[in-house]
C-alpha cells in the first residue's frame, strides 16, 4: 500500500521543481523572521533569491546543534509563540536541550509524513499498535501515536517502561505492531520468554522500530524472537521527529519524505557536498515547516542516499540504514571503530545474547577497547577450555571486522544495565 | 552410578563467590564437595550438594548461569597410595580424566573424589572392574 502516491510516486523532475520552489520560500520566510539566518545571510552578502538551484544550497553555512542550544529555548523559531501549538524537545545529555516548536499545520505534516511511513511499513486499519516509546517531550511517541490515528489503526498508547507490563498488553490487548527502539524490543523479547511465552503465542506481526542504529543481525534476532515483521524508521526532532524516512516492504533503505525534506551528503571532516552514493553524514533542510524551519541541519548520521528506483514503486530517494553517528564513532589506535561494527560480530557469533557494552579506555599512550559480552545459557559449559576458546573466537572475529585488537570480557547474564529507552552501549573512560 | 555437580559461571568480582554459598545456606542446601580454580577473569565454580534440584532453581531464580553434569565419585580410604590406585586403574584402561576434586567423607577415615570424565559409562565400567567403590550423591534430581 502506497498512502500518498501522488508525493510518493513523483516523476523526479517534478518532484525538484517541487522542492526548488518550496526551498525558495522556506529561505525567503528565514530571512523575514528568524535574525539568526538573516544575519548568516547578511555576512556572505547573499540573499535567498541567491539561491538558483538546489545545489547553491551548498553556499548556505550549516546548522549544528550547538546553534540550537545557543537560541534555546525559542530563538530559532520563525512564528511567534501564539501560533505555536506544539514544543518538543530533546534530551540534553550535555548542557541544555534543544527545543522545538510545531505550529498546526506543522502537526498535519507530520502526522501525514508518518503516515506514508507506517503503511509503507505495511501497518493498516486493521491494526492495533503498541507504542511502547516514552510519550514526553521525546517526539518518538507522538510521531507514530498521530500517524497510526491517522490510517486509522488502534493505538494503544502504553509508552515505555515496566517491560513485564508491556508483555501482558501485547497479549491482552492483542497488539499486532510494535513500536519502540531495537533495543527495547529485544528486551521485550528477553522478559517475555522469561514470562514462559512462546513467540507463536505473541498476537504481534509488525514491528516499526526506530530511534537508535541497529543492524541486519540485530533485526533477524528480533523477528525471531517477537516473531514480526521489522522495519526501520527514522527521524529526529529537530527535522520534525520520527517521520524523515522509512523503510517500505522491500527493506532496501528507507525512502525520505523528500517533499518535505530535503537531504544532502557531506564529508563530515571538510563540509564538502558528496556525490549520490557516498557515504557520509547526513544533512537535512526542512521545505514545509513553518515554526522551526532547519536550513542545512548537520545530524551527525552517517550514510548513503541513492534515488535509483524502487521495487516498491515510489520515486522517493532511499538512504541507507544509519550506519553509525559521528559523535559514536569511536578513534581507537588511530582507526576509525563504529560500535555497530562490534554489535554485527557479537550477534553473528552463535548463541551470543545481544547484552555487551564497549569500554574504551587508554592504558599509558595505548587505547585499550574491551568488549564486555553477557553469556547467554545456550554457550555456558562446564567446561572452562571452551569458555575460553568461545572468547578466543569472539577476539578474533572482531579483530577481523575492525583491524585492531580487541578485549572480550565474558560477563555473567543480568551484569550489564539494561535499556529502556536508548542503550549505552558506549563507556569511553579516556580522558584526552 | 553417576553424582550430579553444578557448575556456576562467576566473574572474578568480589563477593561472587559469597553470593553463590549465600543462596545456597538460604535454601537450606549442604555443600558437600567444591572446586574452584584460579580465576584470571571469570571461573567455574562446581558444587556437589545435598539438594542438587533445590540448588539448581535457587541459583537460577538469582541470576546465576548455572547447569548440571555428571561426575563420578569415589570413595577411598584416607591412607597413602589410595588415589594412586584408582588412577592407575584408570591408566591401565586408557580412560583419561579431565579434572578432579577431592573432599572428606561423612564416613571417618574415608575421603572422596569426583571425577569429571569425557565418556563417564566407561569410567565406571573400568572402575567397577578394579573393584572402587563408586558412590552417588547430589539427591533430589533424577537421571
Amino acid at each position: 500500500m502506497i498512502w500518498d502516491r501522488e508525493h510518493e510516486c513523483m516523476d523526479r523532475g517534478e518532484l525538484r521543481a517541487l522542492q526548488m520552489d518550496r526551498l525558495q520560500a522556506t529561505l525567503a520566510r528565514v530571512y523575514e523572521r528568524v535574525p539568526f539566518y538573516r544575519q548568516r545571510f547578511d555576512e556572505r552578502g547573499m540573499k535567498p533569491s541567491d539561491v538558483r538551484c538546489l545545489e547553491d544550497l551548498a553556499r548556505l553555512p550549516f546548522l549544528g546543534k550547538a546553534d540550537l542550544r545557543e537560541h534555546f529555548p525559542y530563538g530559532l523559531f520563525a512564528v511567534p509563540m501564539r501560533e505555536v501549538v506544539r514544543v518538543h524537545a530533546s534530551s540534553g545529555t550535555t548542557g541544555k536541550p534543544t527545543v522545538v516548536g510545531y505550529t498546526r499545520a506543522d502537526l498535519e505534516t507530520w502526522a501525514e509524513a508518518m503516515a506514508r511511513l507506517v503503511t509503507a511499513a505495511g501497518v493498516t486499519a486493521d491494526d492495533i499498535a503498541q507504542i511502547s516509546f516514552g510519550y514526553g517531550f521525546f517526539t518518538g511517541a507522538f510521531g507514530l501515536h498521530y500517524a497510526m490515528e491517522r490510517i486509522g489503526a488502534t493505538v494503544l498508547p502504553v509508552s515505555g517502561g515496566n517491560t513485564q507490563r508491556q508483555v501482558e498488553t501485547m497479549l491482552n490487548f492483542g497488539s499486532t505492531a510494535l513500536i519502540c527502539t531495537p533495543s527495547y524490543a529485544l528486551r521485550i523479547a528477553e522478559v517475555a520468554a522469561e514470562m514462559g511465552v512462546a513467540v507463536k503465542d505473541m498476537p504481534l506481526r509488525l514491528g516499526l522500530f526506530g530511534a537508535e542504529p541497529w543492524s541486519e543481525n540485530m533485526r533477524r534476532e528480533i523477528e525471531a524472537r517477537l516473531g514480526v515483521f521489522a522495519t526501520d524508521n527514522y527521524g529526529m526532532s529537530e527535522i520534525i521527529g520520527p517521520g524523515v524516512s522509512g523503510e517500505c516492504e522491500r527493506r532496501e533503505g528507507l525512502h525520505i519524505n523528500e517533499d518535505h525534506f530535503l537531504v544532502e551528503v557531506i564529508d563530515p571532516e571538510t563540509g564538502e557536498v558528496l556525490p549520490e552514493g557516498s557515504t557520509g553524514e547526513l544533512v537535512f533542510t526542512s521545505l514545509t515547516k513553518e515554526a522551526f524551519p532547519v536550513i542545512r541541519y548537520r545530524t551527525r548520521d552517517i550514510s548513503q542516499v541513492t534515488t535509483a528506483p524502487c521495487a516498491c514503486g515510489r520515486t522517493t530517494a532511499r538512504m541507507a540504514r544509519v550506519f553509525g553517528r559521528t559523535d559514536d564513532m569511536l578513534i581507537i589506535r588511530g582507526v576509525n571503530v563504529f560500535p555497530s561494527q562490534i554489535e554485527e560480530v557479537l550477534l553473528a557469533v552463535e548463541g551470543a545474547e545481544p547484552q555487551y557494552q564497549i569500554v574504551v579506555a587508554r592504558d599509558g599512550a595505548l587505547d585499550d577497547i574491551e568488549v564486555q559480552l553477557e553469556v547467554a545459557p545456550q554457550i555456558f559449559s562446564d567446561g572452562a577450555r571452551k569458555m575460553f576458546s568461545l572468547r578466543e573466537y569472539v577476539e578474533h572475529r572482531l579483530e577481523a571486522a575492525l583491524g585492531i585488537g580487541v578485549r572480550v570480557k565474558l560477563m555473567e547474564p543480568g551484569s550489564l544495565e539494561r535499556s529502556q529507552g536508548k542503550a549505552q552501549r558506549v563507556i569511553d573512560k579516556r580522558e584526552i | 552410578m553417576l553424582t550430579k555437580q553444578i557448575s556456576v559461571f562467576i566473574e572474578n568480582r568480589a563477593g561472587r563467590l559469597a553470593h553463590v554459598t549465600g543462596v545456597l545456606r538460604d535454601a537450606g542446601i549442604n555443600i558437600r564437595a567444591l572446586s574452584m580454580g584460579d580465576a584470571p577473569d571469570f571461573g567455574i565454580f562446581r558444587l556437589v550438594v545435598s539438594d542438587t534440584a533445590t540448588a539448581l532453581r535457587a541459583l537460577r531464580e538469582s541470576g546465576f548461569l548455572a547447569e548440571v553434569s555428571d561426575v563420578v565419585a569415589v570413595e577411598i580410604p584416607d591412607r597413602p597410595g589410595s588415589l594412586a590406585e584408582v588412577l592407575e586403574a584408570l591408566a591401565a584402561g586408557q580412560v583419561n580424566v579431565e579434572y578432579m576434586y577431592t573432599s572428606l567423607s561423612e564416613e571417618h577415615g574415608k575421603a572422596l573424589v569426583f571425577l569429571r570424565f569425557e565418556d563417564a559409562n566407561r569410567a565406571v565400567d573400568v572402575l567397577t572392574g578394579a573393584g572402587a567403590r563408586i558412590v552417588t550423591m547430589g539427591g533430589g534430581l533424577m537421571g
